[in-house]
């Protein structure tokens, strides 16, 4: 699935309107400990995260993950935001829950892992 | 072996904000070398770890990445506290992270294991009131 079918499956708002959508997603994840996403994360994830910090973003850069996404309608910063079109990151926002995320991703057949 | 390239980045201590600044430097240098993908991912994530043990945990310091043609090294070395008990700080899940750090979502206590995990050979020496110097290599061939 790419990023932009993964944006119509989860209906979320696209925080990176010039982010490539053609990226391939590979996995779905959520966590928020920092440390524990380094150790797991994947290339081609799509990772589902509270956090909405610059550390977010580097952390998705270093992993050349495909999108982060931000439940419940939390809003990300906008120096996060200025970050991640930096690093040509994908920042989706939804009213979804991280539970609810999942849900449609794995039903969708995207799998945990890479 | 001949030292092809050496760059040292400053990492100042508490500042959350402009972490991993250095780490993704480093990929980016290291990535127009033409190193692997492979070696890049475990790099990012041993160099990432160690800025953030610098910005968590130390009064201020360094990391230099240094290119051979068999390796790339890494060293962070800073200026104190230093560690009281290594043996414990490797400990997976351990970790002395302030409540500002847990916050982030940093402190999970898989820093240093997962340092260790992904290099080639790991070596940390601390004294504390002095400082900590941690050296990681990473193999680019066989």
């Amino acid at each position: 699935m790419t990023v932009k079918e993964l944006i119509e499956l989860t209906g979320a708002e696209d925080r990176t309107p010039d982010s490539d959508k053609t990226t391939e997603v590979t996995c779905g994840y959520t966590c928020d400990l920092l440390s524990w996403v380094m150790a797991h994360g994947k290339a081609g994830m799509a990772w589902i995260t509270v956090q909405t910090h610059m550390n977010v973003i580097a952390v998705a850069s270093l992993m050349e993950m495909a999108a982060v996404i931000i439940p419940e309608d939390i809003q990300m910063e906008e120096a996060t935001l200025e970050k991640a079109k930096e690093e040509g990151i994908t920042v989706l926002q939804s009213s979804r829950t991280a539970y609810e995320l999942c849900a449609l991703m794995a039903k969708a057949g995207l799998p945990g892992e890479a | 072996m001949a030292v092809l390239l050496e760059k040292t980045f400053p990492v100042e201590a508490g500042a959350y904000g402009t972490a991993g600044e250095a780490s993704t430097n480093i990929k980016r240098t290291l990535k127009q070398l033409g190193v692997s993908a492979e070696v890049l991912r475990h790099v990012s994530v041993a160099c990432y770890e160690v800025e953030l043990n610098l910005v968590i945990h130390s009064l201020g310091g360094k990391l230099i990445l240094q290119v051979e043609p068999d390796r790339v090294t890494l060293i962070s070395r800073d200026v104190g506290p230093g560690i009281p008990d290594i043996a414990r700080a490797m400990t997976e899940g351990y970790s002395t992270a302030n409540e500002e750090a847990r916050t982030l979502g940093f402190g999970a206590g898989m820093g240093l294991p997962n340092m260790k995990r992904n290099a080639t050979e790991f070596d940390i020496q601390s004294e504390v009131g002095v400082g900590t110097t941690i050296t990681m290599s990473f193999a680019l061939k066989g």
